[in-house]
């Protein structure tokens, strides 16, 4: 089946011209329409502008025109990622109507690339979230266990990656949402370092933390995305002018002398015995490669959790503002200019968005500023510089992504349980690291994760790692069995 | 006299005159037809990102820098956060704790009193959009095209102890801006705008009164009229036992009074916090000396050079110098032109009296200082009388013709032929024995009255000294 390739081998059939875009695309299509009414990754589909893109591609390249990296490939964004005539909603109420008369960086480096934008994807509203349950449409269902959450707030992009409805998507972590996701759906998630990809058009949710990253089948497809995506870009301030190598070049699989660091504090209560084992596994497989792995610790990553719950909801507060009935969006009936912001977000946010605005507005506030808002910050300081001191000494730092697989849809009621989904994963978005979750086996069933953080910048230095390890993991190839669990998975 | 101390601090606003917005590359362009230049990121679309137009940083400097301020090396931006419809993102880029320029002064005067006053800050930010309140119907309309205009805030010391003084401040600040070319401002086209803290206490005391905001004045008379209402309701609240309640309040020209707007407890909590989207500005001090090298000789500067170098009076030095397209005008015309005074004269005479009328700069006009030049010149060659020169220069305001191109095409030349005028001034004694007769009786003043005939019948070209001498010999 074509949709079963991953990105690399479906580039390497078009190019020999095996498959037109034309094709793959169909075939795509084919496959969303057999699984997503069983997983609904998709809050909008864009078939018709798909085909026609396809079609274009396939005569450009007729022509012995020039075509992109990535020309013919579908792919799917993240409904928080701005596309020009395409319906972008946030997954909610507020934004149902929004059509952005501008593309996001990303998505016109994908189309200059030649991929074929098939959709948008679902995710918690406003990317608040680590299920895709806060969606204000639908709950998007996990590929490998339909009653379980796909994890979030990407868990759009990430399950049709799983399900082979796309052969790449983009997401955005802003405390784990691309990590966490992908570690749930049994695919790679890389968040790059903070400032290498262009926030430019992504919808934002907390502006200092929030990076784009990449969903792929295995870690080659990232690379390969990663080579088109990670440009310097003069429109978003905090875009890094650095110059990005080929990230291809670091797949060499060669990790010898390589110094891993294992922070305790990700292995501590609380963490699925079963994911730990996972974890160890993969260590004793980098070792075997001529790693070298030691424990060490990050005395203040247990305060990354409540350090983010200051900094994100009063960057939220502020970012959400402008969602007031007056320009775009939602608007709703109002006698007076209290009322239309009133009504209109009132009734347009959902109320995991509402508690985190006014958690925000709260820190901010002139007589609490110095308490949350400034305290936060020197947390965030002192979390960046526990991973300076670690990384003087290591190249890579080893964590799980989630201390367990991916729960029942509705299981999680209390809210402080599920922040702490983002617990191993919102560290390196205070500290801006790069990090990757790879698949690690699996748990009941469940995909797990294997979180990799780099220093800054060092996107292929994870990469590298991360290739090693998939090459030589020996874990079964799988796919998901698209129904509810109970049922075995397909070997 | 009172037995209170009036203390007043000043927030002027002044629109930079960059080409293109702060944050984005829209033009920056007044009075274009709403919403035409705009973009994703004026118009606060989500998703779009500022970026900092650097030529808005050295203006700004440049502006602190000719206000004796100094530029601290690192600065930030921050948002200030309220909702408003003429505000796309609901919150306001500027500058809270850490602003572009800081202690700065400039030196003002007042009934021959020369005083520094301090300026507590300069910082940049960007302009909110306009709100257009519909006639009819129950809506308001927003216009986009300022939003993300870059202004500067200029925040004085609480420095100025009447509303004169304030509004020397005005305008000595207004011309110190204007010398640094950053700026167009115009109050009447919103690139200068000012509010005023104002409070007042016992001579001799140390503690500030409670202090009263002002807003909605919109020209310097009302920022001074304003607060001298403001003087004397704090005063009779205080005479009167009472307490001055903290609020900002409104300045209603029409109706010459103030009105509450909102107390202390209504202000709004704006929850400044530095934005992330943008970066740290990290001034490099080259940058600031390079920025220093092009300000140009500032007004106060000029004054006393006016003074020494052409003896001008003070006054005069002050009146010319407070424009520079005026001081320019001055220099070029004095360069071809000896008699400063003269010069000066016109300039605040007649020139100014048309320039205030039409609400122009100098530099706006056809009116050069070869004109200028050339008019003193006829004056003096005694070709065109005076009062002709005041006609001719409406002329040259008008067509931008030169003087005695002028003065050739409608005939202006002043009569100086005896023989021509002696045939009129016969015919004026003629006419008019009643007045011969009263000036024959001793009745002076009839002479002036038979001179008025003369140049009636030469339209103003006669000679008025050869007709006084050519008149008395006849009577």
């Amino acid at each position: 089946m074509l949709t079963q390739l991953t990105l690399a081998e479906i580039v390497d059939k078009l190019a020999k011209k095996e498959v037109s875009a034309r094709e793959v695309t169909e075939a795509a299509l084919a496959r969303i329409d057999e699984v997503e009414d069983a997983v609904k990754a998709f809050v909008t589909q864009t078939r018709d502008a798909a085909l026609s893109k396809a079609a274009q591609i396939d005569a450009k390249r007729l022509n012995g025109e020039e075509v992109g990296p990535l020309a013919g490939v579908p792919m799917a964004l993240k409904d928080n990622i701005c596309t020009k005539g395409v319906r972008t909603t946030c997954s909610s109420k507020l934004l149902n109507n929004f059509i952005p008369p501008y593309d996001a960086t990303v998505a016109e480096l994908l189309d200059e690339a030649g991929s074929i934008l098939l959709g948008k994807t679902n995710m918690d509203e406003f990317a608040m979230g680590s299920s895709t349950e806060n969606s204000a449409f639908f709950t998007t269902c996990n590929p490998w266990d339909l009653e379980s959450v796909p994890g979030g707030s990407s868990g759009g992009s990430a399950a049709a990656v799983a399900a082979d409805e796309v052969f790449f998507a983009l997401g955005s972590d802003t405390a784990g949402s691309v990590r966490q996701p992908a570690a749930f759906c049994g695919v790679v998630g890389l968040k790059p370092t903070y400032g290498r990809i262009s926030r430019y058009g992504l919808i934002p949710f907390a502006s200092s933390l929030d990076q784009i990253g990449i969903f792929t089948k295995d870690v080659r497809d990232c690379a390969l995305v990663m080579n088109v995506i990670a440009k310097h870009d003069p429109r978003d301030s905090t875009s890094v002018n650095q110059a990005t190598p080929d990230y291809i070049n670091f797949l060499d699989g060669n990790v010898k002398g390589l110094k891993i660091a294992i922070p305790k504090e990700y292995f501590v209560e609380g963490i699925n015995a079963e994911v730990k084992a996972n974890i160890h596994k993969a260590i004793a497989v980098l070792e075997s490669l001529g790693a070298v792995a030691e424990e060490i610790s990050l005395p203040h990553s247990e305060f990354g959790i409540p350090a983010y719950y200051v900094i994100a909801p009063a960057e939220a507060s502020s970012n959400l503002a402008r969602f007031d009935g007056v320009q775009y969006g939602f608007q709703a009936e109002a006698d007076s200019l209290q009322e239309l912001y009133e009504n209109t977000r009132g009734a347009g946010f959902g109320p995991e968005v509402k508690r985190r605005i006014i958690l925000g507005t709260y820190a901010l506030s002139a007589e609490n500023y110095e308490a949350y808002y400034v305290k936060a910050q020197k947390v965030r300081t002192l979390i960046r510089e526990d991973f300076e001191k670690a990384f003087a000494k290591y190249d890579i730092i080893l964590t799980p992504t989630t201390l367990a697989p991916a729960f029942k849809q509705g299981a999680v009621k209390d809210l402080v349980s599920m922040y702490l989904n983002d617990i191993c994963t919102v560290p390196t978005n205070l500290a801006g690291l790069p990090a990757i979750s790879v698949p690690c086996g699996f748990v009941d069933g469940l995909p797990v994760g294997l979180q990799l953080i780099g220093k800054p910048f060092a996107e292929g230095t994870i990469l590298r790692v991360a290739y090693a390890y998939e090459q030589n993991s020996g874990l079964p190839k799988r796919k998901p069995a698209l129904r509810a669990k109970g049922g075995t998975v397909d070997e | 006299m009172s037995k209170y101390e009036t203390v007043i601090g000043l927030e002027v606003h002044v629109e930079l005159a960059t080409k293109t917005k702060i944050f984005c590359s829209c033009p920056t362009e007044f009075g274009q037809d709403p919403n035409t230049h705009v973009c994703p990121v004026c118009l606060g679309m989500p998703g779009a990102l500022p970026v900092l137009n650097k030529l808005a940083v050295e203006y700004a400097i440049k502006a602190a820098l000719a206000l004796n301020c100094e530029i601290p090396r690192f600065s930030k931006f921050d948002r200030k956060n309220y909702f408003y419809p003429d505000l796309p993102k609901a919150y306001q880029i500027s500058q809270h704790d850490l602003p572009l320029a800081v202690n700065g002064y400039l030196e003002i005067e007042v009934d021959g009193v020369k005083k520094k006053i301090g300026i507590t800050r300069v910082h940049l930010e960007e302009d909110a959009g306009k709100l257009i309140h519909a006639e009819f119907g129950d809506h308001s309309l927003a216009d986009y095209n300022r939003a993300g205009v870059p202004l500067i805030e200029i925040v004085s010391e609480p420095d100025l102890r009447s509303p004169a003084e304030a509004k020397a401040y005005l305008e000595k600040l207004k011309s110190i801006i204007q010398y640094t070319g950053v700026s167009d401002v115009k109050m009447e086209e919103g690139s200068l705008r000012c509010d005023a803290n104002i409070s007042i206490r016992p001579f001799g005391s140390s503690e500030f009164g409670t202090r009263t905001e002002i807003k909605n004045m919109n020209s310097f008379k009302a920022v001074e009229r304003g607060l001298a209402y403001e003087v004397a309701r704090h005063t009779e609240i205080l005479n009167s036992g009472g307490q001055v309640v903290q609020e900002t309040r409104r300045w209603d020209e029409s109706q010459g009074k103030t009105f509450a707007m909102r107390s202390k407890e209504e202000a709004e909590d704006y929850r400044y916090f530095p934005d992330p989207d943008l970066v740290p500005v990290v001034v490099d001090p080259a940058w600031v000396e390079e920025i220093r090298q092009t300000l140009p000789e500032m007004p106060d500067s000029r004054q006393e050079r006016y003074v020494s170098e052409w003896d001008l009076p003070a006054y005069d030095a002050g009146v010319i110098t407070a424009s520079k397209a005026m001081a320019d005008f001055f220099e070029a015309t004095v360069a071809e032109y000896s008699d400063a005074k003269a010069v000066a004269n016109w300039l605040m005479g007649d020139i100014a009296r048309y320039l205030n009328a039409k609400e122009l700069e100098i530099s706006e006009t056809k009116l050069t200082p070869k004109h200028l030049v050339e008019l003193l010149k006829l004056q003096d060659d005694g070709i065109i009388s005076g009062k002709i020169a005041k006609t001719v220069l409406e002329e040259m305001f008008n067509s931008g013709k030169m003087p005695a191109e002028i003065v050739k095409e409608k005939g202006l030349e002043q009569i100086t032929d005896e023989d021509a005028l002696t045939t009129i001034v016969d015919e004026v004694i003629a006419n008019n024995p009643k007045s011969v007769e009263d000036y024959r009786s001793g009745k002076e003043k009839a002479l002036g009255f038979l001179v008025g005939q003369v140049m009636k019948l030469t339209k103003g070209k006669a000679n008025p000294a050869l007709v006084n001498k050519l008149l008395r010999k006849k009577l």
